[in-house]
């Protein structure tokens, strides 16, 4: 869906995007994550034609980008850095101008008014009516941002942060939308520095870092067990007897044990008499992995 | 694109409001020349302006030679000054040029859009002007006398284009307006000279429009790309003006802005016209390609 080999783009004396090969495939749901400055914004323009690579290159939806953009991005929706919308329209007349001063055929002109209709219900936005942008709230402004991103039906959301400025229970209805979407077929890319976020939606998950891309891989596979368990347990004391040496770490009532099979572990202390309050496979969460390959980014001056 | 454009163009409330304060300085003069009888002597002050009192309908041509020198040329720097940089700093360019549009075509679209902004203040300024003329100052002794009653009823008169009531005028019946050489106009001339004399000075703009346009698409400020055109236009005001300049003086944009004034002699004299369309061709086309070559190369990070 999104390939890009050796992507490089330079402004000036900076280099903000290092050699980048991401690989997006059909039906993914990935999550572009990295500290601020670490190139994502510049990355996804280049995605869209907006920036000029440097050098490398690009291929969305099988198209080289940008010289066959013009192929490639009616099938696309975008969402970039904040939504933007003239501000003395309503929404739905901001919609409609933005797609009509797209290309379209007379099917698509016939059905604009539904297709208008349909992504302002998506994002529940459906009764806003005839008030101008200018007073919306930020998370409305950003669902109507997410609806020009969904009304001309696209097979790809490019989409840059898109839980900027939501509630929490806009988080959740945006995560429900683009699971939805997901299901339904479409191709979802997008970035967010909200770990959470992107451990709940997405499967496949590329970290930035200083314009490298430092890690590419589906998140079941970054989060596979680690061949720990973590257990917590009033009986310590015996538990670290019964399991001298495999015991890693002990906090408390909380021990981190080697020991691959959690079931077996389980019916082990209980056989043994032993209470067990929780036991689980060890898993890094998205943050530490996050943490692990990246630098401070370019908020943190020292 | 350019449908959407003028939608655009139209339903901003800026649009209207320069156009009726651009009107309220003609009928702000003809108020007070009617209070007063007060007008400058022929051969100073605002063209046409000294003739008005003899002769109302001539006030559209007063009119515009009121507003061209600075309001005009200001309203078309702002809007064309706005029309890319306004769309990157709010945002909505980056969602224009993924839907896709492309980059040719918007600053085509934006071009004609000003043009058609040009045309409406013109014809806004002539129409009113002609009104306040007929009304407050009443219409020529010759037409009075010459003309049927219907030169000067309301619902006829303020339409100068009304072809329909020139043959009546007719040649023969002539004298209903004198021309700047003294000869008499006949109504059908003087509507054919206005229309002569509302393209060439929607033609004059061009120039600063283009300029302007071309510095929109080098800043994101839409005020500092209008200020820029301005500072164009009063360097080449200054030169104009110049003795010492006169080896540029036939290159400079205003060089011929006063020409449409030959337009109302008798006959007319075309060779300064024909220059200001010619210069003003010039203009238009040097710096839209200036500004196609700047736009189509450019990074979009705004």
């Amino acid at each position: 869906m999104i390939i890009t080999r050796a992507l490089v783009k330079r402004y000036g004396p900076v280099t903000a995007v290092r050699s980048v090969d991401l690989d997006v495939r059909e039906g993914d749901r990935y999550g572009l994550l990295g500290p601020n400055g670490s190139g994502k914004t510049t990355l996804v323009r280049m995605l869209l034609g907006l920036v000029y690579a440097t050098s490398g290159e690009i291929e969305v939806l099988g198209r080289r980008i940008p010289r066959h953009a013009r192929e490639v991005l009616p099938q696309i929706g975008a969402l970039i850095e904040e939504p933007a919308a003239y501000p003395h329209l309503s929404g739905r007349a901001n919609l409609t101008l933005l797609d009509a001063a797209g290309p379209g055929d007379r099917a698509a002109r016939r059905t604009r008014r539904q297709r208008v209709d349909e992504a302002l219900e998506q994002v529940g936005l459906a009764g806003v009516g005839r008030r101008p942008v200018k007073a919306y709230s930020l998370g409305m402004r950003q669902r109507l941002g997410l609806a020009a991103a969904l009304i001309r039906r696209p097979r790809l959301l490019i989409l840059d942060e898109p839980g900027n400025g939501l509630d929490p229970r806009g988080i959740r209805d945006l995560r429900e939308l683009l699971a939805g979407l997901n299901d339904a077929g479409v191709t979802v890319f997008l970035s967010s520095h909200l770990l959470a976020e992107v451990e709940q939606l997405c499967t496949r998950v590329g970290v930035l870092d200083e314009g490298r891309l430092v890690l590419q891989d589906d998140l079941a596979v970054l989060r596979a067990p680690t061949g720990r368990v973590v257990l917590d347990t009033p009986d310590a004391d015996q538990v670290a007897a019964l399991l001298d040496g495999q015991v890693e770490r002990r906090d408390g009532q909380q021990l981190l044990v080697r020991y691959s099979d959690v079931a077996a572990l389980n019916a082990r202390l209980v056989g043994a008499g032993l209470r067990v309050s929780s036991i689980a496979p060890q898993q890094r969460t998205l943050e530490e992995i996050v943490l692990a390959v990246t630098g401070a980014g370019s908020d943190q001056i020292s | 694109m350019i449908k959407v454009e003028l939608v655009k163009l139209l339903r901003r409330p800026r649009t209207w409001i320069s156009v009726a304060l651009t009107c309220a300085l003609p009928f702000m003069v003809a108020v007070f020349i009617t209070v007063t009888h007060l007008v400058p002597p022929p051969g100073q002050g605002s063209a046409f302006l000294s003739a008005v009192l003899q002769d109302g309908a001539l006030y559209p041509a007063a009119a515009l030679a009121l507003v061209l020198p600075v309001f005009l040329p200001v309203a078309v720097a702002v809007v064309a000054g706005d029309s890319i940089a306004g769309e990157a700093a709010t945002g909505t360019l980056r969602y224009l040029l993924v839907r896709p549009v492309g980059r040719t075509r918007l600053l085509v679209a934006k071009l004609i859009s000003v043009v058609v902004y040009v045309l409406l203040v013109v014809l806004a300024v002539t129409f009113t002007a002609y009104a306040t003329g007929v009304f407050l100052l009443g219409p020529s002794e010759a037409a009075a006398v010459g003309q049927a009653p219907g030169g000067a009823v309301p619902g006829g008169a303020a339409a100068p284009g009304l072809a329909g009531q020139a043959p009546t005028a007719g040649q023969a019946a002539g004298g209903a307006v004198t021309s700047l050489s003294g000869a008499p106009l006949s109504l059908l001339q003087l509507t054919e000279r206005t229309a002569g004399a509302i393209a060439f000075i929607t033609v004059s703009m061009l120039g600063v429009a283009a300029i302007a346009l071309f510095l929109s698409t080098i800043t994101d400020s839409a005020l500092g790309s209008a200020l820029g055109a301005l500072a164009a236009l009063v360097a080449s005001e200054v030169l104009v003006t110049l003795n010492a300049a006169t080896v540029v003086q036939p290159y400079l944009p205003t060089r011929y802005w006063l020409a449409w004034i030959d337009f109302f002699r008798q006959p007319v004299f075309w060779r300064d016209i024909q220059r200001g369309f010619g210069i003003q061709a010039v203009y238009v086309v040097v710096f839209l390609a200036a500004a196609w070559a700047n736009f189509s190369t450019k990074d979009i990070t705004a």
